[in-house]
């Protein structure tokens, strides 16, 4: 047997808790080799984490222990290895890059020092680290890489902080880069950037990648092989395009069939009277412009998605509709009303009508009540709804309708899992048999197979109940499936909009396009050919899929 | 940083001239302010001659007035009681109280600081012991303390001296009692605080980029944690800047604490005005600091 | 996550019995604080008339002396009093007059508090100064000042531990309602249509109670603390009342022949303030339905 760069072998790692001992990860085996990029694919909880933390040594033992199995590299055990020993090998040998940069960056030193520290910790010298501190800031296609050194991580977006903590992994020149979830929180074009950057910087230094993901998009467009986990239990192992195509366990086809956009898009709905009509609407803050000169119609029935990167305004124009928040201008007429300027009591009145369901439901449901109360509080404020004896059996109902069980209704939010509390959250606006329902996000804070079932709960609400939605998301293959009308938003303005089949199919404007080529397709072989089709827009004029001026430096 | 500065600045000086406001009706309002100034056995006399002499016939804005004219030009009156200007007796009295409340944080806070730190990275035997301490700390009365070091130290061992401030020995009980809550309180902040620095995800980076376990804790974790922990020292701070009453008049130390409750005792008003006001703007200049502190640690106070 | 997670939670008082049990030092502590509660509760009823029997022969008798029975084993004061008896009698004010200041001042910070922080900025800013300003005026010399003028009894002291406290709960609750009324869950009921009234008090309170309630507990602590400090001044509670930090006082001038005389009580006080700070510590995480698991050893298994 040959010997690979990194080998993890029968890895077993538990965690002592108060409710028992947790199994994270059981005899989980893997290797990555020079210039090759292993992806590791799983949901929330599959233990893929833990094992990129074990090779990191960042497992705090206690309440971890590593209970079995070698890790290899190098030709040497690194579970056998002291702290010390394996200290050095941090960060110069093996580096690693985080999901949600900006709490993995220290928020009170400026940038430039804490790459430079990743230099000056292995013994190079303070001016040669600035020095290489600057290349890199370079390289990884900061602005004004000079004064980029002294500013703070909360100065920079999103995209520019990963592309600093990039800067900060590679300034070793590690052997292996180790990236957990490195595009999760970001825009679909910021997240297109970032891989390419990786890409690139892979065939310059012919690194070894590990990317740790639970999107089977960013599998295709990056990994050349792919190891899926499912309760810290490795189930397949394979080339991406072969696990795609031929996926020999149960878990994984469930994956891959939970995986959105690849159902029949909808039929327009014929025209009739809407029942929402926007003209016009108008928000900013301060000097930002949040909502400038929003129109549309919203039929009965009919879902309506928003779709947008951050500071699109998407968000802004739920808070407005719901009048969370008050707008500068413009009118929404809902079945003939302005409801932007309804006096108190018709607005109270029309809070039956409108409902809202939030992004993430550990947050939108109040920790201290429990789902009966959750649940029936709409008729407590709402009272002509439905008399107090009839509400225990209308929870139950609900909660069946929502595929939870009656006996849920006494139980605490945080008894229930991620995608359960979502169908709280959806019981709790069916109760005031709403006509409207805006889901903010609704679906992106979950896991994709849990995505696909609350999906599929709201289109059957939907064909059964005829409530019309406004479904706001930044992931396109989501909306394809759910949507009957798109309207791309960008920095406040509509951009287009159109039927599901005219947005997906014949995009008209370059935003969109711009905006659908950036999307991951988690077939390979549909990733390949989009990647081209990317490329081939990059090279346009117009620049959009880059705000950030190209870097062109090479590596000395 | 200015603006932030400037704005906490502000906030501290509406409260400062809310405080002067506070102290004049609570010296008018409270019935004949001759009966709170003068002796109980004043004559009817010395009471008419004292009202006139203070203007205290006008009507309450004039004497308002008044007051706060005296108050720019830091002119509280003489002291009734040593015939001294009321704001020399003040300073002087300040004096001692600031060096005794200097000395004490800064052992409290490197103390503490180092302690709770290595409490929270340690953890096991060290973190919990620090933490029972810190605990008893905390709950310990401090005249009682006092007055039990006393017996030990002074009475039956006859090390130290009783009361004075003459020599370092004298200083040692004082600092040594008021040393004890405020080193129990920040301990367990500063273990809090860098419980949560430690696990956060920066902490998590710099493992992962290979640094050291001291500048870890001393480099990344510290400063993070530092935010709260300045709250808690500039309130005890200010405990201790308003004259640890108790304490200093268990140990006849003059400062600006015992200085207040003689004076009340003694209805020497004139002086519990002027001491009020001076700990009052040196807490005013304390929170200034403060914030200066704030700023200089989070950059994201600065912008 | 399959439907075996969502489990049966046992009744709330068996819940609360097995995170005690679960934390043995809490449970001393509470054990302690039932005693002294017991104590305040019955103590004066039932050895009442053994606490105030003077006793010329049994002056300054030493402790741990049981020819004379079981009252006596703490020795007994200047006037011959059993200590134990005084100790368990006292504890009806020491606690009647922390407790009173306690609720008193966590009543009126709180509805000030919700208040500042669900109403305009104006209505905020306004409050927020009154309590900065009781902030920076020394606590001690308010109520030197207050009881001088009011005279020092149980309804008079604790009106002033109140006022002094009601900051701590007011920018506690302000904090508190600006951060959790931008969470989604009462965005959610806005959604709804939920009238002020119901968010504030449906929504907004229960999420902060059991950080005051936990602040609370620790704040009991810090009002014995005030109050035998100016019982010890000689301004707080007069003889024949009597509290514990008055029985300090009384001893003190017997320190070096009777030291028993201070000790015992000032020992009662640390115990009780040290028991009140474990139990906070213990609130913290059993009134947090997040952090609550760490404290239930056994129950759910998937959570």
């Amino acid at each position: 047997m040959t010997e690979h760069l990194l080998q993890v072998e029968g890895l077993s790692v538990e965690f002592h808790t108060a409710a028992g001992t947790v199994k994270a990860v059981q005899n989980v085996s893997f290797h990555l080799d020079r210039g090759e990029t292993l992806a590791i694919l799983g949901e929330s909880g599959s233990g893929k984490s833990v094992s990129a933390s074990a090779i990191m040594n960042l497992i705090d033992m206690p309440p971890g222990r590593i209970t079995s199995g070698r890790i290899r590299f190098d030709g040497q055990d690194l579970l056998a290895l002291s702290d010390e020993q394996r200290r050095r090998i941090n960060g110069r040998r093996i580096a690693m890059i985080f999901q949600d940069p900006l709490s993995h960056l220290n928020p009170v030193y400026p940038v430039g020092w804490q790459i430079a520290e990743a230099m000056t910790t292995h013994g190079t010298a303070g001016s040669d680290a600035r020095a290489e501190t600057l290349r890199l800031l370079t390289r990884v296609g900061i602005p004004e890489p000079q004064a980029a050194l002294r500013k703070y991580p909360h100065q920079f977006s999103g995209g520019q902080r990963q592309r600093l903590m990039i800067a900060m992994a590679l300034a070793m020149k590690p052997d292996v880069l180790i990236a957990d979830e490195p595009t999760t929180a970001l825009d679909v074009t910021v997240q297109a950037e970032v891989l390419s950057l990786l890409e690139e910087l892979q065939a310059e230094t012919g690194m070894g990648v590990l990317i740790i993901t639970h999107d089977l998009g960013v599998v295709a467009e990056i990994a050349d092989r792919v190891v899926v986990m499912n309760a810290g239990e490795v189930v397949e192992t394979g080339t991406a395009a072969q696990v795609y195509a031929n996926p020999a366990h149960p878990y994984t086809k469930k994956l891959i069939g939970a995986a959105p956009g690849k159902g029949v898009m909808h039929d327009p709905l014929p025209p009739v009277q809407p029942v929402l009509s926007v003209r016009d609407l108008r928000k900013s803050y301060g000097g930002f412009t949040a909502l400038d000169g929003i129109s549309f119609d919203l039929m009965p029935g009919e879902t309506m998605a928003v779709v947008g990167e951050s500071g699109s305004g998407k968000s802004t124009l739920a808070r407005i509709l719901l009048r969370l928040d008050q707008a500068d201008g413009g009118q929404a007429l809902w079945q003939g009303r302005d409801l932007l300027t309804m006096p108190p009591r018709e607005l109270f009145a029309l809070r039956r009508d409108l409902q809202m369901v939030f992004q993430d439901p550990t947050q939108s449901l109040n920790p201290r009540m429990t789902v009966f109360q959750l649940v029936s509080e709409a008729w407590v404020i709402h009272p002509d709804i439905l008399p107090r004896p009839r509400w225990k059996a209308r929870v139950a109902e609900l909660l069946a309708q929502v595929g939870l069980k009656p006996e849920h209704a006494a139980r605490y939010p945080h008894q229930f899992s991620g995608g359960q509390r979502q169908r709280i959250a959806i019981a709790r606006a069916l109760a005031l048999e709403p006509k409207l329902i805006v889901c903010d996000e609704a679906v992106s804070a979950l896991d994709v197979s849990v995505q696909a079932q609350v999906i599929d709960l709201l289109d059957r609400l939907r064909r059964e109940m005829g409530i019309a939605f406004i479904f706001i998301a930044h992931d396109l293959p989501v909306v394809r499936d759910f949507a009957d009308h798109v309207m791309v938003m960008q920095k406040g303005r509509v951009v287009e909009q159109g039927s599901v089949r005219q947005i997906f199919d014949a995009a008209r404007q370059p935003y969109t396009q711009a905006l659908l080529a950036a999307g991951l397709d988690p077939d390979p072989a549909v990733q390949a050919a989009r990647r081209q089709a990317r490329l081939a827009l990059v090279l346009q004029p117009i620049g959009i899929l880059r705000r950030n001026d190209p870097p062109s430096l090479r590596s000395p | 940083m200015l603006t932030f500065l400037r704005k906490r600045a502000v906030g501290s000086l509406i409260s400062l001239i809310g405080l002067v406001v506070l102290v004049f009706f609570l010296s008018r309002l409270t019935g004949d302010p001759t009966a709170l100034f003068l002796p109980v056995d004043a004559t009817v006399e010395m009471r008419e001659q004292f009202r006139a002499l203070h203007g205290l016939n006008d009507p309450l804005l004039v004497q308002f007035g008044h007051y706060v004219r005296d108050l720019l030009h830091l002119d509280f009156g003489d002291s009734l009681r040593k015939a001294r200007p009321a704001i020399e007796v003040v300073t002087e009295a300040f004096a001692w109280t600031l060096q005794l409340a200097l000395i004490t944080m800064s052992i409290v806070t490197i103390l503490a600081i180092i302690i709770g730190a290595l409490a929270a990275w340690r953890g096991g035997l060290f973190d919990r012991v620090a933490s029972i301490l810190s605990l008893i700390g905390a709950s310990a009365p401090d005249f009682w303390v006092a007055i039990v070091g006393i017996v030990i130290f002074s009475v039956s061992l006859g090390w130290l001296p009783t009361s004075g401030t003459g020599t370092v020995w004298h200083w040692i009980l004082p600092v040594a009692v008021l040393f004890i809550r405020p080193f129990g309180l920040i301990v367990q902040v500063v273990r809090g605080a860098m419980m949560t620095a430690l696990s956060s995800a920066y902490v998590k980076t710099a493992r992962a980029k290979g640094v050291r376990a001291r500048p870890i804790i001393f480099v990344h974790a510290l400063r993070n944690a530092m935010l709260p922990v300045i709250t808690v020292i500039g309130d005890q701070a200010a405990a201790l800047l308003n004259g640890a009453v108790v304490i200093e008049t268990i140990f006849g130390f003059p400062g600006v604490g015992k200085l207040m409750i003689d004076s009340i005792l003694q209805r020497d008003f004139n002086v519990v005005m002027a001491a009020i006001m001076v700990t009052a703007l040196a807490i005013f200049l304390m929170n200034v600091l403060i914030d200066i502190a704030y700023a200089l640690l989070d950059p994201r106070i600065r912008h | 996550m399959t439907d075996t997670t969502v489990m049966d939670e046992p009744g709330a008082l068996r819940r609360y019995a097995r995170m005690l049990w679960a934390d043995k030092f809490a449970l001393c502590a509470a054990i302690f604080l039932l005693v002294v509660l017991l104590m305040a509760l019955f103590g004066p009823a039932l050895i009442g008339d053994l606490a105030t029997k003077q006793n010329l022969r049994g002056r300054n008798a030493p402790p741990f002396d049981l020819s004379r029975g079981w009252v006596w084993v703490m020795g007994a004061d200047a006037l011959g009093r059993p200590l134990l008896a005084r100790i368990i009698v006292a504890a009806q004010n020491t606690v009647l007059i922390a407790a009173g200041a306690v609720l008193g001042s966590a009543i009126i910070g709180t509805t000030l508090g919700l208040v500042a922080g669900y109403a305009g900025r104006r209505t905020g800013e306004v409050i927020m100064r009154l309590a900065d300003i009781i902030m920076s005026f020394p606590s001690l010399l308010l109520a030197v000042v207050v009881l001088y003028i009011l005279g020092p009894s149980v309804a008079n002291l604790v009106i002033v531990l109140a006022i002094t406290r009601i900051p701590v709960y007011l920018r506690t609750t302000r904090a508190e309602v600006l951060e959790i009324r931008e969470r989604m869950f009462v965005q959610a009921a806005q959604v709804m249509g939920a009238p002020s009234r119901r968010i504030l008090f449906r929504h907004i309170l229960p999420v902060v109670v059991p950080t005051l309630v936990t602040i609370a507990t620790l704040d009991f602590a810090f009002v014995m603390l005030a109050e035998s400090s100016l019982s010890f001044l000689g301004i707080g509670i007069q003889p024949p009342e009597i509290t514990w930090g008055l029985m300090i006082a009384q001893g003190k001038q017997y320190l070096a022949n009777a030291w028993w005389l201070s000790f015992w009580p000032g020992l009662a006080i640390i115990l009780t303030t040290l028991s009140l700070n474990l139990l906070s510590n213990w609130l913290r995480i059993a009134l947090d339905p997040v952090q609550r698991w760490r404290l239930e050893m056994r129950g759910r298994k998937n959570d």
